[in-house]
C-alpha cells in the first residue's frame, strides 16, 4: 500500500539532510553562540530589563496584529474560495502583494505616509499624534508585513474542499454563521492553526520593516529582532543570540501548543 | 467551535486595543532623546549618567536622557522623518546639514552655534591588522599591495567608510600630487576589498571574528574597543602616516526642543560635552578631546592630520564628487568590470 | 461555474477584506507610485535602468528564483516524509519548519555567515573548493532558508486531508506507486505547493537582513536590489529609492499574477478532471 521501507528511509534520509543543512545548522549556531559562556551567563543575558522591555513589547505589538489578521484572514478566504467574482485573481494577487514588497520599502511607505514629510505628517503633527517612531507605527508595518499568511493558507484548503457541505447545510436552512462554525471550520481548522502560527511566528520575527518605522529607542520602541540587532552591534555576540533563542523558543513554544491542541480535539 | 471562544476572541481583540491605547503617560521628569550613529553607545552610556549627576545637583530636576543607535545617514532621515530628537550626535555634517535643508529642523548655520565646528571630539582613521603584523602592513601603501585583504565598510551606506575612503584619498593626494594618481590609488584599493558590509560593525565583525581580510580600515575609537572587547593578544593598531581629522558634529534640534520645551536642558547636555568632565569621559571612550586630556594623553599618538574642508572643500561637495549616484566610488566599480 | 451561489456571506466578507486590504495595503503602496512620479522621465530610466541596477535584478530575480525552486523539490518532499512517514524526532523536525519565520532576519543572516563562512560547513566546502559566503551561492543558501517553511505548509494539510481512497482506487486499477503518485497525487498537490513556491519566490525576491550579511555587496557582482533602495535612501535620495521599488513591485507583481492563475487552472483542471 505504500512504499518499500528502503525507499522510506531514502526519502526521509534525502528530507532530514536537507532541513539538517538549511535548518539545524543556523540553529545550533544559534544556540551554541547564546551557551558560548554557559547557561548561567545566558540566563543573565535575558534577565536585563531592556530585554524585558522588547520582549513585552513584542507580545503586545502581537496580541494585536494577530486577531486583526486572522479576521481579515477568514473574511478574505471566505469570500474568494467560496464565490465568483470578477476580479477574483486581481485580489488575490493584491493579498500576496506585502510578501514581494521588500521589508525595507514596507517600513518605507509608511514614513512616506505617516511621516513627518509625509502625506498625512503635517496633519498628525498638528495634532500631536505620534504613528511612526511610535508603538502604533510599529503596529501597523507588522499589520502590512503578516497581512498575507492566513488568507494564504485557507484559500488552497478552502477550494480544495470545495462548496458542497456548504451548500447541502445552507439548503437544509443553516444560517450562514452557523454553517461557517459546524461545516467549513472543522474542515479548515488545522489550515487556520498553522496560518495564526506562521501569522505570530513572523509578527513576532519580523525585523526589516520595524527596524525602519521603529526609531530604535532603548527600552521603548525596540522590540525582540531589533534589540537583537543592538546587542549584536555591541560586540555583545553571545548576548544577541541568547535573545535571538528566546524568538527561537517562542516559535516552538507555539508549535507545541499546537500539537496539544491536536490532541485535544481528538479526544 | 463553541460561542465561548468566540467570546473568548472578542475579548482579546478588546484587550489588545486597550493596551496599544494606552501610551507611556509623561513622568514629571525631564526626558531627553539623544539620537546618534552606531559606536557612540559606550560613550553616551557613561556620559548620559554623568550628565545625569551633574544636572540633578545643579538644578535638583532629575533628567533621564534615552538613546537611540543606528547608521549616521539612517539616524538623519529617521529625524527628518518625525523622530522627535532633541540632540543628534552624528558621524558626518552632511547628515545633520540634510536636516537643516530638508526639513528645516534647525538653522543652515547649525554647525558655528557651538565651538571647534560643533564637535566636542575628533577622530581618525586607523588600520587594525592581526597580531605580529604577519602582511607588514605600516602605511597606506601597504595597503593597496597586491595580496593585501582590506575590510572597509560600503561607502554608500555607511558614515565611517567615507572617512577611510576619504583618508585613503588625501594620502594619495598628498604623496602623487594629483587627482588622477589619487583615483588610481583608491581604486587599486578597492579592488583589495572583499566584502562591503553595510555599516562599519559589521565590518569590524567580519574582520575580528570570521578572520576575513589582512587589514582593517577603522576609526581610531572603533579600532581600541574591538582591540579591548574581543582581544588584545590577537591584533594590533597601525597607525598610518598621514590620515583625515574626522569631525562627528553635534547640534541641537531646534524645532523639537521647542516644542518639548526642553531647550535649557538640551543646551546644557551638549555644552557639558565641552566641559572637562565631558572630554574626560570621550578620551576615556578613546575619542580625541579638544581640551587636552592629562590622563588618556598617551592614548593618541600624534598623527598628521588633514581636515576635510582644507583637501575636498567640505563635505557637501566631498559627497558630491565622491559617493552620490555616479559619483567616483560608483565609477571606481563600474570601471572594475 | 456556478452562476449564483446559495453559500451567503459574500458581499460583507468581500466589502470587508476590501476595505481592509485598501488602508493596509493599496494607500501605502500608492504612496510609492505618488513619490515615483516625482521624476521626470529621464531621471526615472537613469535610476531603475542602470547597469549597475540591471546587475542587481539578475542576481536578485536568479537567486530568488534558484531559492524557490530548491524549497518547491525539497518542500514536497518534506512534507510528504512528515505527513506519510513516521520516524524517530518527527514532532520535532516538524516544529523546526517555522524557525526561519520566527528567527529574525538579521540573525539568520548571521548565524548563516558564521556557519557558512568560519563554521566547519564552511570549512569542509572551502576545502572542497566550494565558496559559499560572501558569493551568490550564499545568497541562494539565504533565500532558501528564509523561503524553506512556504512550500512544506501549503502543501502539508492538503496532504493530510488528501483522500486515501482515490489512491487505494488507483493501485486496484493496476496503477504503481509512481503513477499514483503522479498522476492522482500530484494533481492535488500542486496548487498549494505553487502558491508555496509563488510565496518563497516573492519573499525572496525582497529579502534584506538575511541577505546582507552573508552577501558581500560589491557593485555588479553581489550587490541585490534591496541594497540599492537603502543605498538611495542614504543619499536622501527617496525618489530614486522608490522608483527601484517600484519597479520591484510591478514585477513581483506580475510573476505572482502569473502563479496565481497557474494554480487557478491547476485548481480547475482537476476539478473538471472530478467532475467527469
Amino acid at each position: 500500500m505504500t512504499e518499500s521501507t528502503w525507499m522510506r528511509r531514502v526519502l526521509i534520509g534525502i528530507a532530514l539532510a536537507f532541513l539538517g543543512l538549511v535548518l539545524i545548522v543556523p540553529l545550533g549556531t544559534v544556540f551554541g553562540g547564546a551557551l558560548e559562556k554557559g547557561f548561567a551567563n545566558a540566563f543573565h543575558e535575558v534577565q536585563d530589563p531592556i530585554t524585558g522591555a522588547a520582549i513585552l513589547l513584542t507580545l503586545k505589538m502581537a496580541a494585536v496584529v494577530v486577531p486583526l489578521n486572522l479576521i481579515f484572514g477568514i473574511s478574505a478566504a471566505w469570500s474568494i474560495a467560496k464565490f465568483d467574482f470578477f476580479g477574483k485573481k486581481i485580489l488575490m494577487t493584491l493579498i500576496d502583494l506585502p510578501f514581494t514588497v521588500s521589508p525595507v520599502v514596507s517600513g518605507l511607505i509608511f514614513v512616506l505616509l505617516f511621516g513627518a514629510q509625509g502625506l498625512l505628517g503635517p496633519w498628525l503633527a498638528a495634532h500631536d499624534i505620534q504613528v511612526i517612531f511610535a508603538i502604533p507605527g510599529i503596529i501597523i508595518a507588522t499589520l502590512f508585513v503578516t497581512f498575507p499568511y492566513v488568507a494564504r493558507e485557507l484559500i488552497p484548503i478552502m477550494q480544495a474542499q470545495g462548496n458542497d457541505q456548504e451548500e447541502a447545510a445552507v439548503t437544509m436552512g443553516a444560517n450562514g454563521w452557523q454553517t461557517f462554525y459546524h461545516v467549513t471550520l472543522p474542515n479548515i481548522r488545522w489550515g487556520l492553526i498553522y496560518g495564526v502560527i506562521l501569522l505570530n511566528a513572523r509578527a513576532m520575527g519580523e525585523f526589516g520593516a520595524v527596524s525602519v518605522v521603529s526609531g530604535h529607542v532603548r527600552g521603548l520602541t525596540n522590540t525582540i529582532p531589533l534589540h537583537v540587532e543592538i546587542l549584536y552591534n555591541e560586540y555583545n555576540l553571545v548576548g544577541a543570540f541568547c535573545v535571538a533563542s528566546i524568538l527561537a523558543f517562542l516559535a516552538i513554544g507555539t508549535l507545541i501548543a499546537k500539537v496539544l491542541v491536536k490532541k485535544q480535539g481528538e479526544l | 467551535m463553541n460561542p465561548l471562544k468566540i467570546r473568548n476572541i472578542l475579548l482579546l481583540i478588546g484587550f489588545s486595543i486597550a493596551l496599544t491605547s494606552i501610551s507611556p503617560a509623561l513622568a514629571a521628569e525631564v526626558k531627553l532623546l539623544n539620537v546618534s550613529y552606531d559606536p557612540t553607545r559606550e560613550l553616551y552610556q557613561d556620559f548620559n549618567t554623568a550628565f545625569a549627576k551633574y544636572w540633578q545637583a545643579k538644578t535638583g530636576d532629575t533628567v533621564t536622557v534615552q538613546q537611540s543607535h543606528g547608521g549616521s545617514g539612517k539616524q538623519a532621515r529617521s529625524v527628518i522623518d518625525g523622530l522627535e530628537a532633541d540632540v543628534v550626535t552624528l558621524a558626518l555634517a552632511y547628515d545633520i546639514d540634510a536636516m537643516a535643508e530638508k526639513a528645516k529642523l534647525l538653522p543652515a548655520n547649525w554647525q558655528s552655534r557651538l565651538p571647534n565646528n560643533s564637535t566636542p571630539y575628533t577622530s581618525t582613521i586607523v588600520f587594525l591588522v592581526r597580531k605580529g603584523n604577519p602582511k607588514g602592513i605600516k602605511d597606506w601603501e601597504d595597503v593597496v599591495k597586491p595580496g593585501v585583504a582590506v575590510i572597509t565598510p560600503n561607502p554608500k551606506t555607511s558614515g565611517g567608510a567615507r572617512w577611510n575612503y576619504l583618508a585613503a584619498w588625501a594620502f594619495a593626494l598628498k604623496k602623487y600630487g594629483n587627482e588622477a594618481k589619487a583615483r588610481e590609488f583608491v581604486s587599486t584599493l578597492y579592488k583589495n576589498v572583499p566584502i562591503l558590509d553595510s555599516g562599519a560593525r559589521g565590518a569590524t565583525i567580519t574582520f575580528v571574528q570570521r578572520g576575513i581580510g589582512d587589514v582593517l580600515l577603522a576609526w581610531e575609537n572603533e579600532a581600541f574597543l574591538a582591540l579591548n572587547e574581543l582581544g588584545k593578544d590577537k591584533f594590533e593598531i597601525v597607525t598610518p602616516s598621514l590620515s583625515i581629522l574626522a569631525e562627528p558634529p553635534v547640534a541641537l534640534v531646534d524645532k523639537v526642543v521647542d516644542k518639548k520645551k526642553t531647550r535649557v536642558v538640551a543646551q546644557a547636555y551638549l555644552d557639558y560635552l565641552y566641559s572637562p568632565e565631558g572630554q574626560e569621559i570621550a578620551a576615556k571612550h578613546y575619542y580625541r578631546p579638544r581640551l587636552a586630556s592629562q590622563k588618556y594623553a598617551s592614548r593618541f599618538p600624534k598623527i598628521n592630520l588633514v581636515t576635510i574642508n582644507e583637501l575636498f572643500g567640505g563635505w557637501a561637495k566631498a559627497q558630491k564628487a565622491h559617493f552620490d549616484d555616479g559619483g567616483i566610488f560608483d565609477q571606481i566599480y563600474a570601471g572594475a568590470r | 461555474m456556478k452562476d449564483k451561489s446559495v453559500i451567503p456571506g459574500f458581499g460583507p466578507t468581500l466589502g470587508f477584506t476590501i476595505f481592509y486590504l485598501s488602508i493596509l495595503v493599496v494607500l501605502p503602496l500608492s504612496m510609492l507610485i505618488l513619490k515615483t512620479t516625482s521624476l521626470t522621465w529621464p531621471a526615472f530610466w537613469e535610476a531603475v535602468a542602470s547597469p549597475r541596477v540591471l546587475a542587481a535584478y539578475r542576481l536578485s530575480f536568479g537567486a530568488s528564483l534558484a531559492a524557490a525552486s530548491i524549497n518547491l523539490v525539497f518542500g514536497l518532499l518534506v512534507a510528504w516524509v512528515l505527513v506519510r512517514y513516521p520516524f524517530p524526532g518527527k514532532g520535532f523536525i516538524d516544529m523546526l519548519i517555522d524557525l526561519p519565520f520566527a528567527l529574525p532576519t538579521a540573525v539568520a543572516g548571521i548565524a548563516l555567515t558564521t556557519a557558512f563562512s568560519s563554521g566547519p560547513i564552511g570549512r569542509t566546502l572551502e576545502s572542497m573548493g566550494i565558496n559559499v559566503a560572501f558569493t551568490p551561492l550564499g545568497i541562494i543558501v539565504a533565500l532558501t532558508f528564509i523561503g524553506l517553511p512556504f512550500v512544506v505548509r501549503t502543501v502539508q494539510p492538503v496532504l493530510k486531508d488528501l483522500d486515501r481512497d482515490v489512491e487505494e482506487a488507483a493501485i486496484c486499477l493496476g496503477a504503481n506507486r509512481w503513477q499514483t503518485f503522479i498522476n492522482v497525487i500530484l494533481p492535488v498537490l500542486l496548487p498549494a505547493a505553487f502558491s508555496g513556491f509563488a510565496m518563497a519566490f516573492a519573499r525572496a525576491l525582497g529579502e534584506y537582513g538575511s541577505v546582507v550579511f552573508i552577501a558581500g555587496n560589491l557593485p555588479m557582482k553581489t550587490e541585490i536590489t534591496p541594497l540599492l533602495i537603502i543605498t538611495k535612501l542614504e543619499q536622501y535620495d527617496y525618489a530614486g529609492a522608490t522608483a527601484i521599488a517600484t519597479v520591484m513591485l510591478f514585477s513581483s507583481f506580475a510573476v505572482l499574477f502569473l502563479i496565481n492563475r497557474l494554480s487557478w487552472w491547476a485548481h480547475t483542471q482537476r476539478s473538471s478532471k472530478e467532475a467527469l
